[in-house]
């Protein structure tokens, strides 16, 4: 049976994983490549990283921890921030990324999506949208950019689909109204968007409990969930969140085949 | 030595990390005569099938692969490699190389399953083989496909995985392997059946 991925996300500025709460206010809580393996380690199911820093300097800085963590860790992990032509996507992927995230840079150019799906396949291209609510928006949701900063004309629902036709292998779903709140993910949007693409969708923003995890996985139909304020401070760990999701009858990858079996 | 065929088709840094992680000794190459030469031979491969049979036709490693299949060291297909020894993709209708008898096909629309199949799937171990060794029935691989293998004879079959209908996850005939999955990014056990296989003596006896 196809489990649910519980899928840890790394923001990463100047090499150092970094927090913030509302797409602000981030501080520095450690090492990528450190936390990348203990989270390994501990049987998350893939890694998301985030390159945060806008600068050339921080951008080899990312292909360097990118490369050092495909030397590590022996599940797929993903890559995203900044990431505007098929350059960038080239030097992730080589350097052992599963797949890229393309997010503000897709909605201005919409074709690195085809483009990228064409050259690399498109199980390498995921969709990155960052979302708030709107009422004036059809299906309720605006679509943002810049680190949510920004403002676009683009519903959720409707670019979402977009992406999935213009080839895009998955989608993630970041509520910027959640996110680093802990209060919960937002359902709403999730259920609507997984109910509407073909391709797996996965919840980000807002965890802050198992029974969060829960509820975005099988009401709201998401293929995987994203964690990160949770499991970064030490609240809840990797294994404590399957365990939860087990008992109430989640099909989540437990045995992992342990640490003996990697020296 | 062992051999990682290189023609093109993905990316091939995850499979030389995974191989370096369990002590393996490999070049990767794109060289016909350096797949006569080698003891083993990896052929990993993500991408789209009518594209990867003609660059394997245009450098030549099409007959260098089909002639090691029968020299009976052992040969590991992952992912694509493990579609494209089969007879015919029904992925724009390709002709592959049928060093084993099958098909390949296309996940059915109207399961309601999402495509591609993306994320860690349970493998059903359907007879015990060297390459199984440490690994329990109902271990977790990673897959990501949208069209999946259909060997035509049931007695190659090693593994199966469900995902709206059971296909053939693990297969063999003889010194050729062929897993749908990925290995060298399933996490330990995966790890485990690399090592596996690169601990395999040649020839390995049906």
């Amino acid at each position: 049976m196809l489990k649910k991925r519980i899928i840890v996300c790394l923001d990463v500025r100047d090499g150092k994983t970094t927090k913030g709460v509302q797409f602000a206010g981030n501080r520095d809580i450690g090492d990528p490549v450190l936390m990348a393996e203990q989270y390994y380690r501990h049987g998350v199911d893939e890694l998301v990283f985030y390159d945060i820093t806008a600068s050339p300097e921080g951008r080899s800085t990312m292909i360097d921890v990118v490369a050092r963590v495909a030397e590590k860790i022996f599940i797929p992990f993903s890559v995203g921030g900044g990431i505007g032509s098929l350059e960038d996507m080239r030097k992730v992927i080589l350097a052992g990324a599963e797949k890229v995230s393309v997010n503000s840079q897709a909605v201005r150019n919409p074709a690195i999506i085809e483009e990228g799906a064409a050259l690399f396949g498109r199980q390498c291209i995921v969709l990155g949208m960052d979302a708030a609510r709107d009422p004036d928006m059809p299906s309720g949701y605006r679509v943002f950019i810049n680190g949510g900063r920004v403002a676009t004309n683009l519903d959720a629902l409707q670019w979402a689909l977009q992406a999935e036709s213009l080839g895009a292998g998955e989608i993630v779903l970041n509520s910027i109204d959640a996110d680093g709140t802990t209060a919960g993910y937002e359902e709403r949007l999730t259920k609507m968007v997984s109910q509407a693409v073909g391709v797996p969708v996965v919840a980000s923003g807002g965890a802050g409990t198992p029974e969060h995890i829960y509820q975005v996985l099988t009401f709201a139909e998401a293929d995987a969930a994203l964690v990160a304020s949770m499991v970064h401070y030490g609240t809840w760990t990797i294994s404590g969140i399957k365990d939860y999701l087990e008992s109430r009858g989640v099909p989540v990858r437990k045995d992992t085949g342990g640490e003996a079996c990697l020296a | 030595m062992t051999v990682v065929i290189d023609y093109g088709a993905g990316n091939l840094r995850s499979v030389e990390n995974a191989l370096k992680m369990v002590g393996a000794e490999f070049r990767v190459t794109e060289k016909p005569e350096e797949v006569y030469a080698a003891d083993k031979v990896i052929f990993p491969g993500v991408g789209e099938a009518s594209s990867s049979m003609k660059k394997l036709i245009k450098g030549g490693l099409d007959k260098a692969l089909k002639d090691f299949a029968v020299s009976g060291k052992p040969f590991l297909g992952i992912c694509l490699g493990c579609q494209i020894i089969l007879d015919r993709s029904e992925e724009a209708e390709t002709p592959c190389l049928g060093i084993i008898p099958g098909n390949v096909r296309l996940f059915p629309s109207g399961l309601g399953l999402k495509v591609p199949h993306m994320g860690w799937n349970s493998l059903h171990l359907e007879k015990p083989d060297p390459l199984f060794h440490g690994i329990p029935e109902g271990a977790d691989f990673y897959f990501v496909h949208s069209y999946y293998p259909q060997p035509r004879d049931s007695e190659t079959l090693l593994a199966t995985c469900t995902y709206g209908l059971p296909f053939s996850a693990g297969f063999r005939k003889g010194n050729v392997y062929g897993f749908q999955f990925h290995p060298e990014k399933s996490g330990p056990y995966g790890l485990t059946l690399l090592r596996n296989f690169i601990a395999l003596k040649e020839p390995e006896s049906c």
